[in-house]
């Protein structure tokens, strides 16, 4: 086959499986009324995706903050400009960092697990046997974890962007000597509401897609053990390609 | 019955709606399957009870909650009738006592009968077993053999076994089916099926190695393959 071809091909590929995770995502909302009426099970995934990563995303976010207050104040201070550190790390998270870095911990962490999740019920005939129950699955088992991704993601940015601002503020004012009040003053300067809408749009469009990818793999991996595999490494290469993607276009659509 | 891969556990598939045939009606209970809209197949689908062939019990919850289970989503009783409920039908397979275990922790027939229990639990006019003995020792192959007679007895219910355990499917069935290639080709009571006039009945009945179902899967001439001519 020619390079050309190939190419042709592999795009049909991805468009039919764009258009079946639509399908799939339509699918899904139909059930979420049904799925909103048993909160139980919608906080018991919360629990699973979202508290369960907050230890990764609050170490990760400390680190992250930390080094953007050093390369900050290491930019900032050739320009005598060490003042305005809290405002520019508090943009670059709350705009950028913190939805995009969440999002990616977040298919890591809490995406493969629901991609293999789904996709051993499905390998081992539970899917099929809820199916025979007249139990929906997607009501019961996909709806509840999608729906707890699109909650999960904005709350642990959130969690991201206090801790990254923490990880900053020890960095920049308690070791390298930025005043203390310029830091806060200066973020509350200069970071407007817009800023942070920019951010919880951003991470509730992130959720939603790590959510519909994990589930749309998951519900169909081929029913082996090489299929569940596949599907867990594709659920953290598409999501990470579809959010710096979506980050690219929704930042471009904004400014 | 049949042998192994002539359409046996696709019609079941297809009694229960989960396939859709490409040609003929499937009808159950007076209803085309097919033709079903969602709502309605859950609701026959109600009316019916499955067992997989590995069980197929949910690995995130307790013996309990898995009989439980489609009580809990398909209807809304109280707890303490629900409780009534599933150990009753835990008894009735003998394994009340093994209420608080998890899936993990069952043998493969242990396993088999919370899947029979799990599949009795809503009362179902018709009860479907796919492979119910595949891989079971001789001891839980007899339990499970006697439950599918008792529990369809008990409940007056219909089953519908499929299987390729010859022998004993013959001592609780009333009436057989013998598939091949996607076709009945003998039906009748046990018995007469092992006095059947056709070969492949016969062979099938007796387990004979080679017979109208040949040994050997279709393959190019050996000879000729072996000295190595060129396809």
């Amino acid at each position: 086959m020619t390079l050309p071809l190939q190419l042709w091909e592999g795009l049909l590929h991805s468009l039919r499986k764009l258009g079946a995770a639509i399908l799939f995502l339509i699918e899904i909302l139909k059930q979420c009324p049904a799925a909103l009426a048993r909160p139980r099970l919608i906080s018991q995934q919360v629990r699973n995706s979202g508290v369960l990563s907050l230890i990764i995303i609050m170490t990760s976010a400390f680190f992250v903050g930390m080094v953007i207050g050093l390369q900050g104040y290491d930019s900032l201070s050739r320009l005598r400009q060490e003042d305005i550190l809290g405002a520019g790390v508090a943009l670059t998270l709350f705009k950028e960092l913190g939805p995009v870095v969440t999002a990616l911990l977040f298919a890591g962490r809490a995406g493969t697990s629901l991609a293999s999740e789904i996709g051993l019920m499905r390998a081992t005939d539970q899917l099929a046997a809820m199916e025979v129950m007249a139990i929906d699955p997607i009501r019961r088992i996909v709806a509840p974890r999608f729906i707890g991704a699109v909650i999960s993601v904005p709350l642990l940015t959130a969690v991201f962007n206090a801790v990254g601002v923490l990880g900053a503020w020890f960095i920049g004012v308690q070791i390298m000597g930025v005043d203390n009040g310029a830091f806060w003053s200066q973020m509350q300067e200069y970071v407007d509401p817009p800023d942070i809408y920019e951010g919880v749009l951003k991470s509730f469009v992130f959720g939603t897609t790590a959510g519909l990818v994990a589930v749309f793999e998951g519900y169909n991996a081929p029913p082996t053990a090489e299929g569940v595999g596949m599907a867990t490494t594709r659920t953290v290469v598409t999501t990470s390609i579809l959010v710096l993607i979506l980050d690219y276009t929704i930042t471009a659509y904004l400014l | 019955m049949g042998p192994s891969g002539t359409g046996k556990t696709t019609l079941l598939r297809m009694i229960t709606g989960q396939l859709r045939p490409e040609a003929g009606t499937v009808r159950v209970a007076g209803l085309e399957v097919a033709s079903l809209s969602r709502n309605e197949l859950f609701d026959l689908r109600r009316r019916m009870g499955m067992l997989f062939q590995n069980s197929a019990l949910l690995t995130d919850f307790n013996v309990f909650e898995n009989v439980a289970f489609p009580v809990r989503e398909n209807t809304r009783l109280p707890e303490a009738l629900i409780r009534q409920l599933v150990l009753t039908k835990l008894n009735s397979v003998g394994l009340r006592g093994a209420a608080g275990l998890m899936p993990a922790e069952l043998s493969g027939g242990m396993g088999r009968r919370v899947a029979m229990a799990r599949a009795m639990v809503l009362d179902p006019e018709l009860l479907l077993y796919d492979e119910p003995f595949s891989g079971l020792d001789p001891i839980s192959l007899g339990v499970v053999l006697r439950l599918i007679r008792l529990n369809n007895d008990a409940l007056g219910l219909t089953s519908i076994v499929v299987s390729h355990d010859v022998a004993e499917i013959s001592h609780i069935a009333d009436h057989c089916f013998v598939i091949s290639e996607g076709r009945v080709i003998a039906s009748g009571a046990p018995r007469e099926l092992a006095e059947s006039s056709s070969e492949l009945v016969r062979q099938f009945m007796t387990g004979a190695a080679d017979g109208p179902v040949p040994f050997h899967y279709p393959a190019p001439d050996y000879a000729e393959q072996l000295l190595g001519k060129p396809q």
